[in-house]
């Protein structure tokens, strides 16, 4: 008997106490993700050129554990016309985002900066096939996930676009490619 | 439930209910069978496979960077615990040795996620005696955790953090202090668990003396974990066989005495108060430095076999591992606790009563994703 009368008091405790639960329709109201939040990838823009930063290597598409990634690289007309250091450019890159398990194996292999976990988390779509999305929509997202995070190239000097005056331009890959993190090797 | 009357001796009539696999109380889809006479139960079956992925087998196809997220998958609930076991086993076939700080981090997130785990048990198992409260507390603490993995490794549950030869990131710039107002609530909030459930004169009317089990039962079974603790067998991985740092903590094993459900629940609360003590530990001793060994992206290790035991929030998980000297392992093998620690559930029914069945199945804390893999 005496249980019941302990556990009402515990109820009676905390009836009028504020509540821990965040509330989620309202936007403003809702708990907002964390900096390193791992959301669905997203292609960044590289503004300095502009033009994306994924040159097509498919490094992400084979290091993908549910394959649902596919891209495709097509020469880069900057290139020629001096405008851009890319030599490569993507033509078409599709993620099927309801394969994605949000494990950041892309963001990790990717020697360029081009791809990276996006704050996108909520993704219902009316069609069957919404999730598929395109390079225009990738884009989009990592526009949106630049904008909002002011994020930068973790290695600027190597990745950045912009064409390097004739006389350097070989060298500045090669200091940037010396001082790169262990274990960033291209894979065989 | 779906009810069959069957006779099986001439003379009494047992009744066959099936217990799942879409009952809630079997904590996933687990499927027991169960012939009751009157109300007590006659015998028993569990019946598995109904979440089987065939995860070993998809191991043998992907590269050892890609099998930490089918391992995130195992023990849904203790992810960081899984994921450490097969970046263990593959260091210790290619002799790469993590760097401190990175041992550090993966201790604390373990621990971390010990109780994380031990909060779901023990909201999910007030629910199973019956009682609604116990969830929403520790689901408000299982919270905090899991806001905390979000800030360190971008996902609350399948983190895919923990690497071969280190950790991926570095914890955040914040951290510390996060830390410290956690652990402050994480303390508060496993006394008030406690307080508000252990002690309750229905839930121990539900569960002392309910399902018990001897040791030398218990250890013929192979159990492990806290449902062997709870029968006094101070036998924890992380004490009689250390791996990783945890030879350097001060840390306690907590025995029951009956071996019943309650020493089960309240061995797993009294782990919670052990995993603090190691956390607080762990934070106090945090080295600077490198947080991931120089290991090729694509790691190959030599061609060869291991077998490695950690103690995961169940039990003794182990990774038995078959290298060929490819980027793919030949075999891999896991020795997952919730599936050897159910061997010993018709042991525990025996002689129960029908309406103790569920509360006997819940006090294993099994996992399907891990039973079924």
């Amino acid at each position: 008997m005496i249980g019941f009368i302990e556990g009402l008091v515990v109820t009676l405790k905390t009836a009028l106490r504020k509540p821990v639960t965040d509330e989620y329709p309202e936007p403003e109201k809702r708990r907002q993700v964390e900096p390193r939040y791992m959301g669905f990838p997203a292609l960044l823009w590289d503004y300095d050129v502009p033009e994306p930063y994924c040159t097509g290597c498919m490094v992400c598409v084979r290091a993908c554990p549910t394959q649902c990634m596919s891209a495709q690289m097509t020469d880069n007309p900057k290139y020629a016309d001096e405008q851009s250091r890319r030599r490569k450019i993507i033509e078409s890159f599709e993620i099927n985002l309801g394969r994605c398990i949000l494990c950041g194996i892309c963001v990790d292999v990717c020697n360029f900066d081009a791809i990276e976990m996006s704050h996108e988390h909520e993704l219902s779509k009316y069609e069957r096939n919404g999730n598929r999305v395109d390079l225009g929509q990738l884009m989009d997202m990592g526009r949106k996930f630049q904008g909002d995070t002011g994020w930068s190239p973790s290695n600027p000097a190597k990745n950045s676009g912009v064409p390097v005056a004739k006389g350097s331009r070989r060298a500045a890959p090669r200091r940037a490619g010396a001082g790169s993190a262990v274990g960033s090797d291209a894979p065989s | 439930m779906q009810i069959q009357q069957q006779t099986q001796q001439a003379d009494s009539i047992d009744l066959m209910i099936n217990m799942g696999p879409q009952h809630p109380s079997t904590h996933g889809v687990f499927r027991l069978v169960i012939w009751v006479d009157g109300e007590k139960i006659v015998r028993s079956e569990p019946h598995i496979g109904y979440l089987h992925r065939g995860s070993e087998k998809l191991c043998e196809g992907e590269q050892y960077s890609q099998i930490i997220t089918l391992f995130d998958r195992l023990d849904y609930v203790a992810n960081l615990n899984c994921e450490l076991a097969i970046c263990m086993a593959v260091e210790k076939l290619m002799g790469v040795q993590p760097p401190e700080r990175a041992e550090y981090i993966r201790v604390i997130l373990c621990e971390l996620n010990r109780i994380a785990s031990h909060m779901l048990f023990y909201g999910v198992y007030g629910l199973d005696a019956g009682a609604m409260t116990p969830i929403l507390y520790g689901f408000r603490e299982r919270e905090r955790v899991q806001a905390l993995f979000e800030s360190v490794t971008g996902a609350r549950m399948m983190h895919n953090y923990i690497r071969v030869g280190g950790v991926n990131e570095d914890i955040p710039d914040d951290f510390g202090a996060r830390m410290n107002t956690l652990l402050d609530q994480l303390e508060r909030g496993v006394e008030e668990c406690d307080e508000l459930l252990s002690q309750n004169e229905m839930f121990l009317a539900r569960t002392k003396g309910i399902g018990a089990i001897s040791a030398e039962e218990a250890i013929d079974l192979g159990v492990t974990g806290p449902a062997l603790r709870a029968c006094g067998v101070a036998e924890d991985v992380r004490t009689s066989e250390p791996y990783s740092i945890y030879d350097r903590f001060d840390f306690g094993v907590p025995v029951g005495t009956y071996g019943d459900c309650w020493d089960r629940y309240y061995v797993r609360i009294e782990e919670m108060r052990q995993s603090l003590g190691i956390v607080r530990q762990a934070v106090a001793q945090l080295p600077e430095g490198e947080i991931a060994a120089s290991v090729r992206r694509i790691a190959r290790p030599p061609k060869g076999e291991v077998y490695l035991r950690t103690e995961s929030p169940r039990g003794d998980f182990g990774v038995f591992l078959v290298s060929d000297g490819s980027d793919k392992p030949y075999r891999v093998k896991v020795r997952a606790p919730s599936f050897c620690n159910l061997q010993a559930l018709q042991a525990m029914l025996r002689d129960a009563y029908v309406a103790d069945a569920v509360i006997i199945l819940g006090s294993i804390d099994i996992i399907l994703g891990e039973v079924d893999r």
